[in-house]
């Protein structure tokens, strides 16, 4: 397998099934040092299973992988010294307080007696903890606990950190402030493989796979993705009864549409400006227009519209 | 083998044990209960048989013998009768063990020198504390009869060892000890990695480079110093408040305590990593140690009187080792030269379940 230095994450034809449901169906990837790579897709898509073959967690069926240069199939022992990891789910241990959960996990990773002190002290300070340091870990809110979990998982300074939907469940505020401190630690040169089912987070990505069923459908850096979506237009309609414009709109040739927020996205294939057409449609059903704006996609868009293609490719 | 990993592991799971107060109180409070419960009630010895005369003869010579049953200590004269039917009623309802019937013609039998009977009623229906009371009938009614004739040609001069007094605490005590140390370590383990899969810091932990061995000793050693509390507990209220004789070397009992609980502590920890949930670890724990360590080890029923198949399923039965050392040490006061086989067999135990339980974590999460 080609070990490229310059990458800090490889997959290539990465299979997982179980018994016959197909997890992961043939991904292909490559993650660049220093990169934030945002894995993206709804729960199921298989984000959670990829990153675990990549942190040794799972044995994968088929296909490589390497992680740092080290290959996953042989060398998962070394794979774990350079790898920080943070499950879907909460792990640190709630009976503990924040310090003794950083000390465990200073021991686990092996920091250096000399580097002790200081990388606890970067960790308390990073999670906003060092005056809550002595709390038990339980009675910290959702936010701090993930702040903490994130401190643990970098303790060891790991070139390459992996990050299972770190922001589900967290205020938007948190997140906000975590993914700070996400381009924080990217910007010191380490890669971070980040997987998440908000959208919106894309933005916040150096590049963006999007993962549907198992396959990855679209990949790229979240404008590129955006400006690709070239054969549609998008636009957003502001109208009393968005639902009796949907339906109106059914069955007009090439018009897709979709609730979003309080009014309707309506995505048009082809060129040329199609507003008129699009108001004759809405005028039928006897709609109130508004406001009709063409607008820029958003990632959600774009993963609407691909995987309509992917579908009607499959059908 | 990385020893700070070890100790960080060892460290995290004292910090588990000493907040979770409550679990903490019942590990250390669960040997001196079982003992004091087990210890009184699991009483084998037979003594103040509730017993019915049925005399039918009313003579000096009858009157004689009823008085040898009323002068020993094992039997308890619960009144007189004078019908069969008044003895079933009495037996049916479990107010008596054992009747006595003095048939009419007893002193008449005894005055021509024939053969005198006398006829001896039992509920049989506890197969064991009837025959031991029909050895105290018969040794009654033998040293009655031979009293008055000659001396007869052998006179046994009985002398029982290790235990002279006969009293069953002595023997019951010892192997309680090993019994509730196997169900404690067990179950103390038994939780404690189904537990991480549980809030999924398992996968935490899979993640980072902790070794399979590293995480299995760490936690063993974190429960081994609540079991050697226990072991210690056990042993002094066996020693001061049961009054067991402790004749043999604390130095080797201690010892080999120590390996039975690193068997029983890695058998929780095995059952942890397999079950993966706390709810069927606990359950399985407690099955696995409670009914062989009882049943199976020579503790309540000796190994010998079992059907071949089951004598050999209690070689895998770590209690067996257990109990038969520190019988040993506690009666016997024999030391290694004698017990260095099961001394040997708790060693090997203890090292099977530990590779077997460090296999098990070496699988991934699926």
């Amino acid at each position: 397998m080609r070990l490229n230095n310059n990458y800090a994450v490889v997959t290539e034809d990465l299979l997982k099934t179980f018994g016959s449901f197909i997890a992961v169906d043939h991904v292909s990837l490559q993650v660049r040092k220093g990169e934030i790579f945002g894995f993206l897709g709804p729960n199921g898509a298989g984000k959670s299973t990829t990153i675990r073959m990549l942190c040794g967690l799972l044995t994968p069926t088929a296909g490589r992988g390497s992680v740092n240069g080290l290959d996953i199939a042989t060398r998962p022992e070394e794979i774990r010294r350079v790898i920080g990891y943070m499950s879907q789910k909460f792990s640190l241990y709630d009976d503990l307080t924040a310090e003794e959960n950083i000390d465990f996990f200073a021991g686990m990773y092996g920091v250096p007696r000399e580097q002790r002190e200081e990388r606890k002290r970067y960790a308390l300070e990073m999670a906003n903890l060092t005056e809550r340091r002595r709390a038990m870990t339980r009675t910290l809110s959702g936010g701090w606990k993930q702040r903490l979990a994130l401190g643990c998982a970098i303790l060891h300074d790991p070139p390459v950190l992996f990050l299972d939907e770190p922001t589900s469940g967290v205020d938007p505020i948190a997140r906000q402030a975590f993914w700070d401190l996400i381009r924080e630690f990217s910007k010191t040169g380490h890669t971070v493989f980040v997987s998440t089912h908000y959208m919106d987070e894309a933005e916040y990505c150096h590049r963006v796979a999007l993962m549907y069923r198992g396959k990855v459908i679209a990949l790229g850096a979240p404008a590129e993705l955006k400006q690709g979506l070239t054969s549609h237009q998008l636009y957003q309609l502001d109208t009393p009864d968005p639902l009796a414009a949907m339906r109106a709109l059914e069955g007009v040739e090439g018009v897709q549409s979709a609730i979003f927020g309080g009014g309707l996205h309506v995505s048009v294939a082809g060129e040329g400006d199609p507003s008129g057409h699009i108001r004759q449609a809405l005028a039928r059903g006897g709609n109130e227009i508004r406001r009709l704006d063409r607008i820029q996609p958003s990632m959600e868009d774009v993963f609407v519209a691909t995987i309509e293609a992917e579908e009607q490719k499959a059908a | 083998m990385s020893y700070r990993r070890l100790r960080a592991v060892f460290v995290k799971e004292l910090h588990h044990i000493t907040r979770d107060r409550l679990s903490l109180a019942m590990a250390l409070a669960t040997p001196i209960m079982f003992l004091l419960l087990f210890g009184y009630a699991l009483s084998l010895d037979v003594d103040q048989i509730p017993t019915l005369i049925y005399d039918q003869d009313h003579t000096p010579e009858s009157r004689d013998l009823i008085r040898q049953f009323e002068g020993s200590r094992y039997f308890h004269i619960r009144g007189n009768v004078s019908h069969y039917s008044d003895i079933e009623r009495e037996i049916d309802r479990n107010r008596t063990l054992l009747a006595v019937v003095i048939p009419p013609d007893y002193s008449r039998n005894l005055a021509a020198g024939r053969r005198a009977q006398v006829q001896i009623i039992l509920d049989g229906s506890d197969s064991n504390t009837a025959s031991i009371a029909l050895g105290y009938v018969q040794a009654v009614v033998r040293n009655y009869s031979v009293t008055p004739i000659v001396t007869p040609p052998v006179d046994p001069r009985l002398r029982v060892w290790y235990n002279a007094s006969l009293e069953s605490k002595n023997y019951v005590v010892p192997g309680l000890i090993a019994v509730i140390l196997q169900i404690i370590a067990a179950l103390l383990t038994s939780l404690t990695i189904a537990r991480e899969w549980e809030n999924g810091s398992m996968e935490q932990l899979l993640s980072t480079p902790l070794r399979p061995t590293e995480l299995v000793l760490g936690k063993m050693l974190a429960y081994f110093v609540v079991g050697v509390v226990d072991a210690t507990i056990a042993v002094l209220v066996g020693v001061f408040i049961f009054q067991v004789p402790l004749r043999g070397s604390v130095l080797l009992m201690a010892v080999s305590t120590c390996i039975f609980l690193f068997g029983a502590l890695f058998w929780g920890i095995f059952i942890s990593a397999v079950t993966r949930n706390q709810l069927q670890a606990y359950q399985m724990g407690l099955m696995s140690s409670f009914l062989p360590s009882f049943l199976l080890s020579g503790f309540v029923y000796s190994i010998e009187n079992m059907p071949r198949v089951v004598q050999a399923i209690t070689y895998v039965v770590p209690s067996r080792y257990a109990i038969t050392i520190l019988k040993g040490v506690f009666l016997k006061g024999i030391g290694i030269n004698v017990l260095w086989i099961d001394f040997a067999f708790l060693l090997l135990y203890a090292t099977a379940v530990f590779f077997l339980a460090v296999r098990k974590l070496k699988g991934k999460i699926a």
